[in-house]
C-alpha cells in the first residue's frame, strides 16, 4: 500500500487538471444562435428532438455571443455579413471555437466562381476549427463535426506545447 | 378594368389634369386578352410626390399601404423608351383596391423623389433599389447601401452588369488565432 492509498473518503475523484477542464469544456459547448441561410434549417433540426444535440451538452443555443463557446457558421456569408461575423467572433469569450457548416461557408459554394457578394470561405475572416461539408450537411454530419470538435478539446493541454519548448531552448 | 380602379383613375385625372397617366395593364397576356385587374399609371418624377400624397390621402383612393417598391431595368427591352422604371405597388385596405405606379427615369444620374414622407415603410425598399439599381432617392433620410458592403461601387441588378460579376472583393482584415 503506497502513501496515497486509503487516505480519502468515497466519492473523491483523482484526475489531472487537464482532464477535468477538458471534460467540462467538451460537454458544455454552448453554440451561438447564428443561422445565415438554408444550413440554419439543418442546424435547427440538430437542435430539435429527433437529432437532439443536447445529448452532447451543446443544446443551449445562446442569443448572445458573450454567453457562447461555439459559433456554427451555418449558411452563406456575404461580404456585408463578414464584418458583422468578425465582430460577433470578437465578442465571444475564450475559449471559442468555430464550425464552418456547409459548402458556402467552407469555400463560397456555388457562388465561388462568379458571386460578387459571397466570401470565398469563412476561414478568410475567422479561424475555423472544424469544417462540415455538404449542401446543406445532414444533421448527422453536424453532430459528427461537433464530436470532432470535442475530440479537439479533449486533447488540449494547459502545459507548454513541446514545439514551443524546444524553440525556447534553442533560442536561449 | 375594375370599377374601383376606374374611380381611382378618374379621381387622378381630375386632380392632375396636366399629367398624362396613360393607364395600361401591368402585363400583356400571351393569349391577347386584356388583363382586367392590374392597371398601372405613369407618373413623371417631378410630379411623383404630389400624386403619391393624393393617392394616399384622397377619399376616393385611400391607398394606406405601400405593398412593394421595386425597380425594373428596361435596357434592351423591346419597345422600351426609358431605362429605369421605379414601380410602386399600392393597396387600399379600407376600399379594397390596388394600383401600380411607374416612374420612369434615365441615365445619367437617375433620381426620383423619396416617398418615405408618405409611407414610412418605403425607407428600406428605396435603399435596396439604390443598392441594386443605382437610382437615387432625393430627400431620403438615410440613403446607404442595404445589402452589399459600403465600399462596393457597382449596382448588380442593372442589365449591363456582367453575369459573372467584376471580381469585386471586400478588403477586410483577416482574423487568425494568433492575431486576435
Amino acid at each position: 500500500m503506497s502513501w496515497i492509498d486509503n487516505k480519502f473518503e468515497e466519492g473523491l475523484i483523482v484526475t489531472s487538471l487537464d482532464w477535468a477542464i477538458n471534460w467540462g469544456r467538451q460537454n458544455s459547448i454552448w453554440p451561438m444562435t447564428f443561422g445565415l441561410a438554408c444550413c440554419a434549417i439543418e442546424m435547427m433540426a440538430v437542435g430539435a428532438s429527433r437529432f437532439d444535440i443536447d445529448r452532447f451538452g451543446a443544446g443551449a443555443f445562446r442569443a448572445s455571443p458573450r454567453q457562447s463557446d461555439l459559433m456554427i457558421v451555418a449558411g452563406t456569408v456575404t461580404y456585408k455579413m463578414a464584418s458583422r461575423l468578425k465582430r460577433l467572433y470578437n465578442q465571444m469569450p475564450d475559449p471559442k471555437y468555430v464550425i464552418a457548416m456547409g459548402a458556402c461557408t467552407i469555400g463560397g459554394g456555388p457562388y465561388f466562381k462568379h458571386g460578387y457578394h459571397v466570401v470565398k470561405g469563412v476561414d478568410l475572416v475567422v479561424p475555423v476549427d472544424v469544417y462540415v461539408p455538404g449542401c446543406p450537411p445532414r444533421p448527422e454530419a453536424l453532430i459528427e463535426g461537433l464530436m470532432r470538435l470535442q475530440d479537439k478539446i479533449r486533447h488540449q493541454t494547459r502545459a507548454k506545447d513541446p514545439i514551443s519548448r524546444v524553440k525556447e531552448e534553442v533560442l536561449n | 378594368m375594375h370599377e374601383a380602379t376606374q374611380q381611382v383613375i378618374s379621381a387622378l385625372s381630375e386632380g392632375f389634369s396636366d399629367v398624362d397617366f396613360s393607364p395600361s395593364p401591368l402585363m400583356d397576356r400571351a393569349d391577347g386578352a386584356v388583363g382586367a385587374e392590374q392597371i398601372y399609371v405613369r407618373v413623371p418624377a417631378d410630379r411623383l410626390l404630389e400624386v403619391m400624397r393624393f393617392l394616399r390621402n384622397s377619399e376616393a383612393c385611400a391607398f394606406e399601404q405601400l405593398c412593394d417598391l421595386t425597380c425594373v431595368d428596361y435596357l434592351n427591352f423591346p419597345k422600351a423608351t426609358d431605362r429605369y422604371g421605379v414601380v410602386y405597388s399600392l393597396l387600399s385596405l379600407s376600399r379594397n383596391h390596388r394600383i401600380w405606379v411607374k416612374c420612369f427615369v434615365n441615365d445619367p444620374s437617375p433620381e426620383v423623389p423619396s416617398v418615405t414622407g408618405v409611407w414610412a415603410g418605403a425607407e428600406w425598399m428605396e435603399r435596396e433599389v439604390w443598392d441594386m439599381f443605382g437610382v437615387r432617392f432625393s430627400d431620403h433620410p438615410d440613403l446607404r447601401r442595404i445589402l452589399t458592403w459600403e465600399a462596393f461601387e457597382a449596382h448588380p441588378l442593372r442589365k449591363d452588369y456582367p453575369l459573372r460579376g467584376r471580381g469585386e472583393r471586400e478588403d477586410y482584415e483577416v482574423l487568425t488565432r494568433e492575431s486576435r
